[in-house]
């Protein structure tokens, strides 16, 4: 019942933004996507579309595509070896970008109050560094301080942002955070320096040691199972 | 005359009404401002992309640590995401003890939040009665996860165990004087249940007290009524969620709008404002708080009568019990898969999102396959709030900027997470 209104307003989007793909469904949630250059236009379109108007952006954020789907330990050929567990973190050379997408990509949730329906939009960021996407700072006021944030923690510039400055790190930091090649304990450490007297930034002697590594096993789905009894 | 000039100067980051720690850097003219820019992040731990490099499990314990005053909204948030990522049914046991605790947790939150803000506006009575109830319900939340804040007690497929059928009581070294822990045990007799049906039956009158020292109060209500109005359209055009929104006049609560859990099978009222303003927000959550302790009440019905598992025995993602470790071999491989590697969700997806008692927390959930979420984004209720700031502090005093502040509610941990 709730697949089909959902397909109405899909069917509805499809229909005032007819440049796009129909949006699909996805765990109860709808999914666009858009490309970067008519951004803009659609987020306006879709907040003032009569029929489904998204009054509200929930939320707004940036995905680094560049290490998805690589894993810590393979499953295949560790068996054999034994047991230990505790791995190295990705290195650069055993990062996977996906070839088929930008490396990073906006994910904006919209909320549609009138329809009480959610719609989520995916907007590739074009160019390479600093990848870019236009702001909607315009369209919805609330994206403001969600762009300051994305900016912040991954380094996309929002073109059209009226004062897209650092949100979250501190005052002179240097790098974005949550990108996939950041490390997790960072590049610098704060230390009291006594002969100073003074706090001071030193190069961080941290390694991180990761005693869960990262794997994917595919899951074993009831379906399967069913459908190979029945046949 | 002499030449007037701007002010501009810092509010915090160590201001004890700044909630937490909250540079504010406001341009004044004489006792006005004219702008008011937040400066945060003093209290950024990157919890989410801690949860990156962390099996699914492991991150519930950061979710409390968001906003670390409604510890179990939080928890709820992300296990509603991981359970429609990987389709994982809860028993309905399971569903009304986290309605009842997340119920728990909102008056929890609002009773903090009127306390903290009457304190800002100079009432100090009102702290001390919030903090005499709220003391009750952190023994809740003690009694049945160990922990009075961090509680960790929601999991993926349920909760971590059921209701304990003892309250703990004050013994005699922590509380020598026998009169005094006569009076604060004579109510933990009994269970759990027994402890918050008569919490239910005593909050309203408590209730009232406090709103005796506030409502009709002249001076709080000069200093709220009419300070920081937002307006209904500017509320949604802000991202306002929760009290805050609803103070402006928008009926939309996720409980009734998109029921989770199974708030479409409890009976409650969702209050609305009509100004925007403080005064509005205060009252919202006074009135939110008695709605809550009805929802407690039916829940606290329901769980009495039914008894049930309490957590979903798919056993390739929750943990097998004890006993069948000591006896079933699968069991135990189970225990060691998931102590060791933890689960692997589908490829995809997800937004989980309940109504917080600050507003909407969403978990965004990216997963490639993995043992470990590949992207966590916290959707924080006070986030937009907090940005909305300026605009809504620009024109008027200088001392209203704190009522404002307290009025929507600001927690630190989940702005910057």
């Amino acid at each position: 019942m709730m697949a089909d209104v959902l397909n109405d307003y899909a069917q509805r989007i499809y229909q005032v933004c007819p440049d796009l793909k129909k949006p699909t469904i996805d765990n109860g949630i709808l999914n666009l996507n858009v490309p970067a250059d008519q951004w803009v236009d659609v987020a306006q379109t879709l907040k003032t579309d009569s029929g489904c108007p998204f009054e509200q952006l929930s939320d707004l954020c940036v995905v680094d595509y560049l290490t998805y789907g690589a894993v810590e330990w393979d499953t295949q050929t560790r068996t054999a070896e034994g047991f230990s567990r505790a791995v190295t973190p990705l290195t650069r050379a055993q990062q996977m970008p996906s070839p088929s997408t930008s490396r990073f990509q906006v994910v904006v949730h919209l909320l549609s109050l009138k329809r009480n329906v959610r719609l989520r939009v995916h907007v590739d960021a074009l160019g390479d560094e600093p990848p870019q996407v236009p702001s909607v700072t315009s369209v919805w006021p609330a994206a403001n301080w969600y762009e300051r944030e994305a900016y912040d923690l991954f380094g996309v510039v929002f073109e059209g942002h009226p004062d897209l400055r650092r949100l979250l790190t501190d005052y002179g930091f240097i790098g974005h955070p949550f990108r996939k090649d950041f490390p997790l304990v960072g590049h610098v450490e704060l230390t009291y320096d006594a002969s100073q007297g003074r706090c001071v930034y030193q190069p961080c002697e941290l390694d991180l040691r990761v005693t869960v590594p990262r794997v994917i096993r595919k899951p074993i789905m009831p379906m399967d199972t069913e459908e190979s009894d029945h046949g | 005359m002499a030449e007037m000039k701007n002010y501009t100067f810092n509010f915090g980051p160590q201001h004890p009404a700044a909630h937490g720690v909250l540079r504010l850097i406001l341009e004044v003219e004489g006792e006005v401002v004219k702008s008011a820019d937040p400066h945060i992040g003093l209290l950024h731990r990157a919890t989410e992309k801690l949860a990156e490099t962390k099996p699914y499990l492991n991150n519930v314990g950061y979710m409390d640590r968001l906003d670390y005053v409604s510890m179990m909204c939080n928890e709820h948030g992300y296990c509603r995401a991981i359970e429609q990522l990987g389709h994982i049914e809860v028993p309905k046991r399971a569903q009304y003890i986290r309605v009842m605790f997340d119920e728990i947790t909102r008056i929890l939150n609002h009773l903090m939040c009127i306390g903290a803000s009457a304190l800002d506006l100079g009432a100090m009575s009102v702290f001390l009665y919030c903090f005499r109830e709220r003391e009750d319900l952190i023994d809740c939340y003690e009694a049945v996860s160990g922990s009075r804040m961090h509680a960790k007690y929601y999991r993926p497929g349920g909760v971590a165990r059921d209701l304990p059928e003892v309250m703990p009581i004050y013994r005699k070294e922590e509380m020598p004087s026998d009169r005094r822990r006569t009076r604060f045990n004579h109510n933990r007799q009994g269970s759990l249940l027994d402890f918050i049906q008569d919490f239910t039956e005593r909050f309203p009158a408590c209730v009232d007290e406090y709103e005796t020292l506030l409502t009709d109060n002249r001076i709080w209500r000069q200093r709220t009524v009419n300070v920081g109005v937002v307006d209904a359209q500017r509320a949604l055009d802000l991202g306002f969620t929760g009290p805050t929104l609803r103070a402006s006049g928008v009926s939309w609560d996720l409980r009734k709008t998109q029921p989770y859990a199974v708030y479409d099978e409890l009976d409650f009222e969702v209050p609305i404002g009509r100004v925007g303003d403080c005064y509005d927000r205060y009252l919202v959550r006074i009135e939110e708080m008695r709605q809550s302790n009805r929802i407690i009440q039916q829940c606290v019905d329901w769980l009495r009568q039914n008894p049930g598992p309490i957590l979903s025995d798919d056993g390739k993602i929750i943990k097998p019990k004890r006993a069948d470790m000591k006896l079933d071999m699968e069991a135990m491989i189970h225990h060691f898969k998931l102590y060791t590697e933890g689960f692997c969700l589908p490829e995809g997806e997800a937004y989980g999102a309940v109504e917080h008692p600050k507003g909407e927390f969403g978990v965004y959930l990216v997963s490639d396959g993995a043992n470990k979420p590949y992207r966590v984004k916290v959707r924080a209720a006070g986030f937009p709030h907090l940005a909305a700031m300026g605009e809504m502090c620009e024109g008027h005093m200088l001392s209203d900027v704190v009522a404002i502040l307290s009025s929507i509610d600001i927690v630190f941990g989940e702005i910057d997470r």
